[in-house]
């Protein structure tokens, strides 16, 4: 095929300009495919944290609230749980096990989560995945605590240390639990969920650090030691939330009912899936924002490289009129512009994709360390190649303008070579 | 001199050509022949309508009304297509200058026409090979064989890409070559050389030559000489 290797030729004899255009679409192949990657990442990695959890239940809130505090640690419990309300609920003959879960201090910016052991059983994650120790166990003692895997790396905490819990939330907390102080029993292993920057203590450790406490402040003359402390009846008097799992799925819809008309006290019972899909329709108007952009930006590219071929059609009207004379239809001139900006358009996708594939391979243990963000190395998916297919059929259509305009030159030029 | 046994190759009749919107700008040909094998010299200066006259001989362009006859086909009667067609398999085309596309090489430039045109193929790689024999016409024509391999034609000199747009005019031995100034870029000693080598070869491949320039000085070389203003009128308006 000798035109389309004179084709070849002329573009690469305008190669500086080609490359560059094959760049700018490559650069926005690869951002398009990176927002995409990044938000089912996200997606995923959200919908990962809780799994084998049937029910959450907590104080009568929205959902997504009870979701986001309760598995995320994001926001704050609006009211509590009565310790009899628990015991009740516990007391049903559906549930397979029910973990309490209490929040509400800290341990410089990590949040400390009052539970049972039974939450190192019963707590999965990434689909049926359960809690492992990197070290040590949980905790046995009233002042033992189990810290997860980043806040062991942030802190440089070993089993053993000393740690003493804050009081509220911030990172640096004015009143602290200073007079009874906690020791680290054991460390759990990476999980990617906001267990890595969760301190985790009993629920009768969560009372005894309050005991001498009222309304958030320290009653001044009165201190309870922490010996005087573990002599002390520790049942708790109320809980943030708790996780539910049941022995039967048949029977979700019918305890969450009970949950929600519950007699004594306003409680909300959720499911965490249904909870999840709440959020997606909360984020997938900036998930729908994203895409809009990096759609712009592929727009934008696919532009310039119009551009590009217009701007060169001028100085190629020789060209044109050489084809023309030994014999070139002005449809051969008009496909072989078309084939050109798709040639463009392809050559684009390709370098775009292994850019894309290239960043991850770079960043993605970086990505997962610093944000728990795991970003999957897997071939584009159907979507994403009918969606590649769809611009580079674009980057044709969009070559057709040259090529049109070539063709009503080359028609107007005839034989006159125009230099 | 023309023989009176040779048919006529070219033949126009009552052509009527006006450039759509542009202008008023009209060619007329009442009637017009050239007999086959004949190298007729047209002269032409300027504005005096002889791209259009060209463009509506080798079919890039059609005329409103009339007929142009080419080998006996009439070829105002094809489609446009056919008539691109016609044009690769019947016509060697020689422009003033930049008659190569830069960035190929010798030989693919001389190749470019037997792509359109399956007859000249034929023809052309009758006894050699199509690369073979666009190295011999290049030879013939004064081009080593060094310059023509896998040089671009960039690096060409004027007079050099001049005779390789002669070699793509000749290559399968098409009936009529049209030249449009070809010379005009070359010094007096190099056009001579250069019209010894088209005459020679055009000669060679029984081909009929219809070269246009505004220089009578080179009247003496052809069989005939021809003043665009005495076979075609030039309507009102600005030249295309």
């Amino acid at each position: 095929m000798i035109v389309l290797r004179l084709a070849l030729q002329s573009l690469m004899n305008r190669w500086v300009t080609a490359l560059l255009t094959v760049l700018a679409i490559a650069f926005s192949i690869a951002l398009l495919l990176g927002v995409e990657k990044v938000r089912t990442g996200a997606r995923q990695s959200f919908a990962d944290t809780i799994s084998g959890t049937d029910l959450i239940v907590g104080a009568r809130s929205g959902s997504l609230n009870l979701l986001l505090y309760s598995v995320f640690r994001i926001g704050n419990a609006t009211n509590n749980i009565t310790w009899a309300s628990y015991k009740d609920l516990a007391g049903r003959p559906e549930i397979a096990w029910i973990v309490p879960l209490s929040l509400g201090d800290s341990h410089r910016g990590f949040r400390v989560l009052g539970t049972t052991p039974d939450y190192f059983t019963h707590y999965k994650y990434r689909r049926g995945h359960g809690l492992e120790f990197a070290a040590g166990k949980p905790f046995a003692d009233l002042f033992d605590a189990v810290i997860g895997a980043d806040v062991a790396a942030a802190l440089g905490y070993k089993i053993g240390d000393p740690i003493v819990i804050g009081h509220g939330l911030g990172t640096v907390s004015f009143v602290a639990h200073d007079d009874k102080p906690f020791r680290v029993s054991g460390i759990l292993k990476k999980t990617g969920t906001p267990v890595d920057r969760t301190v985790f203590v009993s629920l009768e450790a969560i009372e005894a650090i309050h005991v001498d406490w009222q309304s958030g402040a320290r009653v001044p003359g009165q201190s309870v030691s922490a010996d005087e402390v573990r002599r002390m009846n520790l049942e708790p008097k109320a809980i943030t939330a708790a996780l539910i799992g049941l022995k039967s799925k048949l029977a979700t819809f019918r305890l969450q009912r009970a949950i929600n008309e519950y007699r004594d006290e306003p409680l909300s019972a959720i499911l965490p899936g249904a909870a999840l899909q709440e959020l997606w329709g909360l984020v997938g108007t900036a998930e729908t924002a994203l895409q809009a952009v990096s759609a712009m930006v592929v727009a934008t590219a696919l532009l310039g490289m119009v551009t590009m071929v217009l701007t060169t059609l001028n100085e190629r009207r020789r060209e044109m009129a050489i084809l023309r004379s030994v014999g070139a239809r002005p449809r051969t001139i008009l496909g072989l512009l078309m084939a050109e900006a798709g040639v463009l358009t392809v050559l684009g996708i390709l370098l775009g994709i292994a850019l894309l594939y290239g960043a991850l391979l770079i960043a993605q243990p970086y990505v997962d360390r610093v944000y728990g963000l795991h970003l999957a190395i897997d071939p584009p998916g159907l979507n994403e190649w009918l969606t590649l297919g769809a611009i580079a059929l674009a980057g044709c259509v969009a070559g057709l303008l040259p090529a049109l305009r070539a063709y009503r030159l080359s028609l107007a030029d005839g034989m006159t070579v125009r230099t | 001199m023309p023989t009176d046994a040779a048919p006529d190759i070219v033949r126009l009749a009552n052509v009527r050509f006006a450039w759509p919107g542009r202008g008023a700008f009209t060619l007329a040909v009442d009637g017009f022949a050239l007999p086959a094998r004949q190298r007729l010299l047209l002269i032409g200066p300027s504005g005096s309508g002889k791209s259009t006259f060209l463009s509506l001989l080798c079919g890039i362009l059609a005329p409103q009304s009339g007929s142009i006859e080419v080998l006996g086909t009439d070829i105002t009667k094809l489609g446009a297509s056919a008539r691109d067609g016609f044009r690769a398999e019947h016509f060697g085309i020689i422009f003033q200058m930049f008659n190569l596309l830069p960035y190929g090489t010798v030989i693919d430039n001389v190749l470019l026409p037997l792509r359109f045109a399956p007859g000249r193929r034929k023809r052309a790689t009758a006894k050699l090979s199509a690369e073979d024999e666009a190295a011999r016409l290049l030879d013939r024509l004064g081009i080593e064989a060094s310059l023509a391999r896998g040089r671009s034609a960039a690096n060409l000199s004027v007079g050099q890409q001049q005779r390789v747009a002669a070699a793509r005019a000749l290559i399968g031995a098409p009936e009529l070559i049209v030249a449009d100034e070809p010379t005009s870029a070359l010094d007096r000693n190099r056009q001579a050389a250069f019209l010894d080598l088209l005459f020679n070869e055009a000669g060679a491949a029984g081909a009929t030559l219809i070269m246009v320039s505004h220089d009578e000085s080179l009247a003496g070389r052809f069989d005939r000489v021809v003043r665009l203003d005495e076979i075609a009128r030039v309507g009102e308006g600005a030249p295309a």
